[in-house]
């Protein structure tokens, strides 16, 4: 346990939807697969237009090893498989399919027989799991630790850092079974020395449901922390729950620690039980442009524009839509965009909350520095990237660390210049990445002769 | 769909803070010190408060007019240094020279290093000095209109409280007066119950954090204790001159000061380090000034040195 908690910026919770429980939305006539949910390769597809599929019919299967198969979230028509722009910049494969409406499950499906480690790993590996806390990574891999005997901490997410989103509040609250069994299903295979659960305090019916569900697993501690964003951030999460710190350029597993998202737990134990893969999100609908902010159970490949709607529509004209949340969530160009895996929250902000603040010159007020959790001076990678000279700029760039930053968001927030800083640092690893490609290429162009 | 959405990059919130706001916030937090100079010292040193501003905000305007930047007296920074000058000075300078001192702030030592955020030195500080060294007779330290006989003082000659208490001469204000501003100084510099008034709110609003003008000023004290070990002449140190203006509105400028948090508490040591020498040993009877410059250089370094240590950051 840490003494001094990291992450202490004060952003708004609007946890409206808190109490909602998640209603399930009908089935839509047509939804549009993306085969591409994560970082790591995309999904290749493996239906072809006129193809029968029912809901957990196997559409993509995995290309690679960080890669995860996708599957079909409702019964229909497979319509045709095109080609789609996705918010990262490239175009990927998504599968349409035409509903029939009835939601029919896949016969075929059958649940895992899991013995051990290997099946087990298997097993999670078809389910089409990611992270479901937002960055997506496929659990399989990130379990495969687990089979190395490296790992001697399980910390589990529940944090849910982000104003709005209260989809992981739900998972806590209603399948803290599944919790349970999740848990004692990765006890399984590994022997944990402890099993902590970090949740923002802002969540009492969480905590003391957690707290009454694993009162009798004395390795489980339920680990309340402080209602600041951003609790959930892996590294802070790990920080701030077990005191300990991921060193530059190495994963949780490196200090024996895997971290997991709540909402993945329960769904990895409700596959093993059920053997349905991975079809369906539960989103939090919300912003200021929504009329009635809802918990909703979506298909996955459900238009946005679709969910919109189910929960009432919105109150005002559109100004941005996001997948996730405020702080870290990923704009879309269009209501047409799908609900992908990682969607756990649909966020709808209106005209007047979209528009970009106007920036001023930076003041050296220091607050960027104070809110950084992962102690960095944002506003200096923002100076180094001005200097023209490539080399220097990038040196610079690696001394201050910006390959460090998490993306948090609490620089830009905080700042009362409305500086872009966040934005500057995708900028910069962009910039420090491509110059280190361009001269490991010149590098291997000047050993050839 | 047929509406463009907005497209831009995380976060899609910002807090209210803002740099006006800020700037206003000092403002508000200026406005006892202001009342009671005002009050002590007469409408002259209205007239001096009105000058100052107006001349600050004029200059920064027509600068960026002439110079084709984009207009920035908007975020009030032009307005708190005018104030501030002001504040530094007599009730009885003449207005010119009132005018000349805060272009000289506003052009000079903050618009041509690029303007707000830019300059190294702090424009009212700066401004304060220039003044004390081309007009010495009407700046700082001299002899007050209101109280005390409108004697014109030289800055280097005049008998400040110190001198007057190592004499134990009657002329020695009560340490009430002292606090309550019953004396001779500068406008804003007298009355140390409006300066802590501001403090507290500057705290409160979380514009300022609390070490810098503690450390300054508790410096101050601890360092004249050891130097004179005489808690009373330590209590005339501390609430006499420039020094509780200074440690609460100049020494916690945010521009001039380091950006990390033991940097600025490096930075008030630094000042009151370095008050207290020019006190002591110096020809100046009066050395907070000079001490926030000298520090406002040596910022960047002290900000070098306490950079913190980046989350499990590799070392090189």
């Amino acid at each position: 346990m840490s003494l001094f908690k990291l992450g202490k910026v004060h952003v708004p919770h609007r946890k409206n939807t808190a109490e909602a429980i998640p209603v399930r939305m009908p089935a839509p006539a047509q939804v549009s697969i993306s085969m591409l949910h994560h970082i790591g390769a995309p999904a290749t597809p493996v239906v072809k237009p006129g193809d029968k599929v029912y809901v957990g019919t196997l559409v993509g299967e995995a290309a690679g090893y960080v890669s995860s198969p996708v599957h079909s979230s409702v019964s229909g028509t497979v319509k045709k498989i095109e080609k789609t722009l996705v918010s990262a910049g490239k175009e990927i494969d998504s599968v349409v399919i035409e509903s029939d409406g009835e939601m029919t499950p896949d016969p075929d499906l059958r649940v895992p027989e899991i013995t051990d480690f290997a099946s087990f790993s298997a097993a999670v590996r078809a389910s089409g799991l990611v992270g479901l806390g937002g960055a997506g990574f496929p659990t399989s891999v990130k379990l495969d630790a687990i089979g190395k005997g490296i790992i001697k901490r399980l910390v589990l997410n529940g944090a849910e850092c982000e104003p709005y989103i209260t989809s992981d509040t739900r998972t806590m609250v209603e399948k803290s079974d599944l919790l349970r069994e999740g848990v004692e299903l990765l006890c399984r295979f590994c022997d944990f020395e402890e099993v902590v659960f970090g949740i923002e305090k802002n969540k009492p019916e969480a905590i003391a449901k957690l707290k009454d569900v694993f009162a009798d697993m004395p390795k489980v501690r339920i680990c309340p922390m402080p209602s600041t964003y951003p609790q959930g951030g892996e590294k802070i999460l790990i920080y701030n729950t077990t005191g300990l710190v991921v060193p530059e350029g190495k994963l949780p597993a490196d200090v024996g620690v895997i971290v997991m998202n709540v909402t993945s737990l329960a769904f990895l134990a409700s596959y093993v039980k059920t053997g349905m893969p991975l079809v369906e999100k539960v989103i939090t609908v919300d912003g200021s442009a929504i009329a009635s902010p809802a918990n909703v159970i979506a298909p996955i490949g459900t238009s946005l524009g679709e969910v919109i709607e189910f929960v009432g529509g919105t109150s005002c004209e559109i100004g941005k839509i996001l997948l996730g949340g405020p702080m870290m969530g990923v704009a879309v160009w269009t209501d047409a965009h799908p609900v992908l895996k990682t969607t756990n929250a649909i966020t709808v902000l209106s005209e007047r909350d979209a528009a970009p603040p106007k920036s001023t010159a930076c003041i050296h007020c220091g607050r960027c520095v104070s809110a950084c959790p992962m102690g960095l001076q944002p506003t200096y990678f923002a100076r180094a990237l001005n200097i023209s000279d490539k080399r220097e700029m990038c040196e610079r760039l690696e001394d201050e660390k910006i390959g460090l930053c998490i993306e948090c968001g609490c620089c830009s927030f905080v700042c009362p210049a409305k500086r872009p800083l966040v934005e500057n640092n995708r900028l910069a690893k962009a910039a420090v990445r491509e110059y280190k490609t361009s001269t490991a290429a010149a590098g291997k162009k000047g050993g050839d002769k | 769909m047929d509406k463009q959405l907005v497209i831009s990059s995380s976060p899609h919130i910002r807090s209210t803070a803002s740099t006006s706001r800020i700037m206003l916030d000092v403002i508000i937090a200026l406005v006892p010190t202001t009342v009671m100079g005002v009050l002590l010292f007469g409408i002259r040193a209205l007239a001096v408060i009105a000058a100052c501003v107006v001349s600050a905000v004029l200059g920064e305007f027509l600068f960026n007019l002439i110079a084709k930047k984009p207009q920035t007296v908007g975020d009030l920074s032009a307005v708190v240094t005018g104030l501030l000058l002001a504040l530094n000075l007599h009730a009885d300078v003449p207005i010119w020279q009132c005018v000349i001192g805060s272009l000289f702030a506003i052009i000079v030592v903050k618009c041509l290093f690029g303007g707000i955020g830019c300059n190294f030195a702090n424009p009212a500080i700066t401004g304060r000095i220039f003044m004390t060294l081309c007009f010495t007779a009407s700046v700082g330290g001299g002899a007050s209109l209101a109280f005390g006989k409108p004697e014109v003082a030289d800055l280097t000659t005049s008998a400040t409280p110190l001198e007057l208490l190592s004499k134990e001469s009657d002329a020695l204000p009560s340490l009430l007066d002292m606090f309550l501003g019953f004396k001779s100084g500068a406008i804003g510099e007298v009355c140390g119950a409006a300066i802590l008034l501001g403090f507290l709110y500057l705290v409160i609003r979380r514009v300022i954090h609390f070490e810098v003008p503690l450390i300054f000023v508790g410096g101050v004290f601890v360092l004249s204790l050891a130097i004179t070990g005489n808690p009373l002449v330590s209590l005339y140190h501390v609430l006499s001159g420039g020094l509780l203006l200074g440690a609460v509105f100049m020494a916690t400028d945010y521009v001039t000061t380091p950006i990390t948090r033991l940097g600025k508490m490096i930075f008030a040591f630094g000042c009151a380090l370095i008050t207290v020498l020019i006190r002591f040993y110096g020809t100046y009877p009066e050395g907070v000034s000079f001490s926030i410059l000298i520090m406002n250089i040596l910022s960047p370094y002290i900000e070098k040195w306490t950079l913190k240590r980046p989350l499990g950051g590799a070392e090189k």
